[in-house]
Order: structure tokens, then C-alpha cells, then sequence
């Protein structure tokens, strides 16, 4: 799609399309499926999660085939969006800035473009985060077919596991925070795909001038 | 032994309070296995089949007496042939009979996440409960003994019992019953320890196995099953005894220090945003002041 294609009548412009909304909540579902269970094996405290979503046997049965579809989504995420996630100068100016980006000064960041620099790291790190899931969880999934010779494979499996899940976690829950409680019109636009053109001169000021700088008539 | 209810003092995936802890002294159990009297008759194994009901596995037939290559979910209890070749060009046909065990410090209780799935009872018999268990195998990855062993059609695990049914009735496991040389004993543990040693000593003042031991690994708190074997200082060539088996030490790091962290991090990281958006608020609306009140940096 052409910049100038991207604006829609009444002062907006698009900035998902179906296609990465539906990815995205694709991968947003697995994800909180395989979040509760995981959870729920994660400590006996939270054992419970498990009962109330099927049964905890259930609940082990179905956690690797979410994984396998969080994995498919976040795989379409990287083919979609991996060339505009590439780290720039500007990011670099927008990590030394991230104070002020934390402290609701964004009249002192840095223009970020279609994504800051924040979110490329939330990506990425999703992203890495994912491969190491998918590759501990596929010994984690079948541990009694992983010969003895290379029980390695398993007990490095036990560890990478969480630990990844973990830092996802941490990904997780900025992202929430950023996406429906910090930035105003952030939710709306992965539902309904498009922003205010004023959200995007504002926050995404790179991305602003891209879309601008290919429409003759930008409107307002 | 045990002629009480077995109660539990260790239990897997448990939030709160353990059963049985600390409710009653009972005397640990034991089973001791003299490997220096075993003749292989694997009357050990049909006994253990015929009590626990078990079916009548495949045989593999590899030109040895082994013909089973390991226990299966479904066959617990296997006699393992090993040819070793000593030093001095004689050779030395070693029996011994593999199964569950009953660590004090079980890897499998460690890493199991479904409550009540793995318990230890205060005689010190580790058991699975597989109405609980849900099948994720981590008991697997915890054992440092290759022994919990999953059944693929209902995905649940099995073991040996130490035929707790007939421990809790005041009897001894059906092997030991079975055993025609006396190579098998049960009794407390402090008993069988005191009767291991001394076979032990037996075996080094009046024969040549100047090595000859007891196996009490104390990686993993000591075993509810001991071996005396000719060469207490290669326990690996009875078919892969571990020298020294621990809870692998990931394991002990994710159901420790990690899981630590990993809680702290966890509800610190949503009250730091939570005081994060009480301190700061949302993000100004596009058509608003980026800086409404005049703050500055």
C-alpha cells in the first residue's frame, strides 16, 4: 500500500490493517491461553488457573498447540513488520531520550517513525522470546521420547522455558500498560485500524511525514 | 513395617501445608540389594508383574539374558546384565536389579506441578497418584535415575510403588518375597544400612573385592533402595548406576532462585506500572498539551 493510501476520510489514517489485526489478536489470544496455563504449572498457587480452564490435564494437552499457533502468528508478525523494525539512529536518539518517553514528555523524544524504538525492542524481544519457547517447549512437549544420551536437551529445556516466559511477561505487561491505559487511541487502532491523523503528527511523527510527504492533499 | 495409614510428607505442586508433616514418626523403609548374591533368575521381575498386575511386555532377543532393554510404564522392576571385563583379563557378570529409587530427595516430587501427582509418605516411599498427575513428564526430567516412564495412550506416569499396598499391610515388597538367594532384604532403613555395611566387610576381608561398598548415593538425600556392590567406586558398570546422581541443578534453579525471581519480578513489575500510571497518568490526547500542568524536566 502507497503512503497516501493509508488516509481515510474524517481526519484519520489508517495504521493496521485487517490483516496485521487479525494477526495480532491471534497471537494476543494464544498468548493469554498459554499465559494462564503456563502460569497455572508455574506455581501451585496458581495451580487453580488450570482447574477452571478444563482440567489441568486438559489444560497440558492444549498448551503446546496454542504454542504452535502463537508461534505461526508471531512467524507472520516477523514477515510483516521485521524490515520496518530495524533498529535506526533515530532509535538510538530515542533510547538516550526514553526518560523523558517514560515521564509523558513526548515533546522531547526524538521523531519516531511508523514504530519507536520501545516497540521494535517489544517485538524483537517477542520475537527471540517465541524461538526459544517453540524450541523448549517442542523437548518439553514429548520429554520421554528425548534419549537418555541427551537429557541435556531436557534440563536446559526446564530453565529456558520460564526464563523466556518470564521476559515475555515483562514484554507482556508494558505492552498492555502502554497499549490500553498510557497512550489514548493506541486500543482503538488495533480494533478498528486506524488512528487520528493528530495521534499520528504526534507520537509517530516519521511515519506522519511518510504518509504526508505521498498525499498531495493530506486533510484533516 | 508401616502397619499405620501412610501419611504424606512431601507432596508435588502443593500450595500450603503438607499432610502429614511432622504428624508421625514412622521407621524409614528399605530395601537393600545384595548384587554380589544375585543369580539373574528374574523371579524378582515376574513377581513384581504378577503382584501389580501387570501385562506381559514384548521381549527383545539380543544374543544376552536381556531381553528387556529397560523398565517400561507398564514393567517396573528389570534385572540388568552387564559383562564387565576386570583388569586382570577375568570376567565378571554383573546382575543388577533396576527400579524406582525412593530418593529422599525426590528430583521427580521436585519438578512435578500437579498437586498431590507425586507424594512421599513418612516411611519414605515416593508414589505416584495418577488420578493427579497431568501428564507434563517434568517427574522425567527430574529423576537422575531414568525411571518414571509414561504410558502413551492416557499420558500418565508410572513407577514403582515399593508395593505400597502391601507395606502399608505389614508386608514386604513382592520381589523381596520372591527372592530365592536372599540377595533382596526390607526392612528400616538404619537396619538395612547396618546389614549392608557388614556384608560389605564380609565381602572385602573374606574375598577379593577389596571395593566392595554400600550404594547410598547422599546427592539426593540417600535412597530408599541400596545396593551392595563388588565395586563401590565404578557404580557405572552395573548398567549405568550413576557415580554421584543429583536433582539436575536446572532443575533446582527453576523451582528455585528462579521461581523467586520470577514472582518478585512479576507482581513488582505491576505495581511499579500501576504506581507508574498513578504517578504520571496517560499520555496527553493528541488535540491536548503534551505538558498541561508546566512540568519540567
Amino acid at each position: 500500500m502507497s503512503p497516501s493510501e493509508l488516509i481515510i476520510p474524517h481526519g484519520h489514517v489508517l495504521r493496521y490493517t485487517l490483516k496485521e489485526r487479525l494477526t495480532h489478536w491471534v497471537a494476543a489470544g494464544a498468548y493469554i491461553y498459554l499465559l494462564a496455563t503456563g502460569l497455572a504449572f508455574w506455581s501451585p498457587w496458581l495451580f487453580w488457573v488450570a482447574v477452571i480452564l478444563g482440567g489441568a490435564p486438559v489444560s497440558r494437552m492444549l498448551h503446546p498447540w496454542a504454542g504452535l499457533i502463537f508461534f505461526a502468528a508471531v512467524w507472520n508478525m516477523y514477515v510483516m513488520w521485521a524490515p520496518q523494525m530495524r533498529h535506526t539512529d533515530v532509535d538510538r536518539a530515542w533510547w538516550k531520550a526514553v526518560r523523558y518517553y517514560s515521564t509523558n514528555q513526548d515533546d522531547k523524544m526524538p521523531p519516531a517513525g511508523r514504530y519507536n524504538a520501545g516497540q521494535k525492542f517489544l517485538f524483537w524481544g517477542f520475537f527471540w522470546s517465541t524461538v526459544a519457547l517453540l524450541a523448549s517447549g517442542v523437548v518439553l512437549w514429548f520429554p520421554e521420547h528425548i534419549p537418555w544420551n541427551l537429557r541435556f536437551l531436557r534440563y536446559i529445556s526446564v530453565v529456558a522455558h520460564p526464563a523466556a516466559a518470564l521476559f515475555t511477561i515483562g514484554l507482556f505487561l508494558i505492552h498492555i500498560y502502554m497499549g490500553v491505559f498510557a497512550e489514548r487511541g493506541a486500543f482503538g487502532s488495533v480494533i478498528r485500524g486506524d488512528v487520528s491523523i493528530a495521534f499520528a503528527k504526534r507520537y509517530h511523527p516519521g511515519w506522519y511525514d511518510e504518509i504526508v510527504g505521498g498525499s498531495s492533499t493530506p486533510r484533516k | 513395617m508401616s502397619q499405620e495409614i501412610l501419611r504424606i510428607q512431601k507432596i508435588s505442586g502443593h500450595a500450603g501445608s503438607v499432610p502429614g508433616e511432622d504428624t508421625q514418626r514412622q521407621y524409614t523403609v528399605c530395601k537393600l540389594i545384595d548384587t554380589t548374591t544375585c543369580i539373574g533368575c528374574k523371579a524378582c521381575e515376574v513377581a513384581c508383574m504378577e503382584w501389580n498386575d501387570l501385562p506381559f511386555g514384548e521381549t527383545v532377543f539380543g544374543n544376552t539374558y536381556q531381553t528387556m532393554p529397560e523398565t517400561r510404564w507398564n514393567y517396573w522392576n528389570l534385572i540388568l546384565f552387564n559383562e564387565h571385563e576386570r583388569e586382570d583379563g577375568t570376567l565378571m557378570w554383573l546382575m543388577r536389579k533396576n527400579q524406582c529409587m525412593h530418593c529422599a530427595e525426590p528430583g521427580c516430587l521436585a519438578a512435578c506441578p500437579a498437586d498431590g501427582a507425586i507424594v512421599q509418605y513418612t516411611n519414605g516411599i515416593v508414589d505416584f497418584q495418577q488420578a493427579n498427575c497431568i501428564g507434563c513428564g517434568y517427574c522425567i526430567t527430574g529423576c537422575p535415575f531414568d525411571i518414571p516412564k509414561m504410558n502413551p495412550k492416557t499420558n500418565r506416569v508410572f513407577k514403582c510403588t515399593l508395593c505400597t499396598d502391601r507395606v502399608s499391610e505389614g508386608l514386604e515388597p513382592a520381589c523381596i518375597k520372591s527372592c530365592p538367594t536372599g540377595c533382596l532384604h526390607f526392612g528400616s532403613k538404619v537396619d538395612m544400612l547396618d546389614l549392608a555395611g557388614k556384608r560389605a566387610k564380609q565381602l572385602r576381608e573374606h574375598s577379593n573385592f577389596q571395593n566392595a561398598g554400600v550404594y547410598d548415593p547422599q546427592g539426593v538425600g540417600g535412597t530408599g533402595v541400596i545396593y551392595v556392590l563388588h565395586d563401590a567406586t565404578k557404580p557405572e558398570i552395573y548398567g549405568g548406576l550413576p557415580r554421584d546422581p543429583h536433582v539436575p541443578w536446572t532443575v533446582k534453579l527453576w523451582k528455585g532462585p528462579l521461581k523467586w525471581l520470577g514472582n518478585v519480578a512479576m507482581v513488582g513489575g505491576l505495581i511499579g506500572l500501576f504506581v507508574h500510571y498513578l504517578r504520571f497518568g496517560p499520555k496527553a490526547r493528541e488535540d491536548e498539551d503534551i505538558n498541561p500542568r508546566g512540568e519540567k524536566s
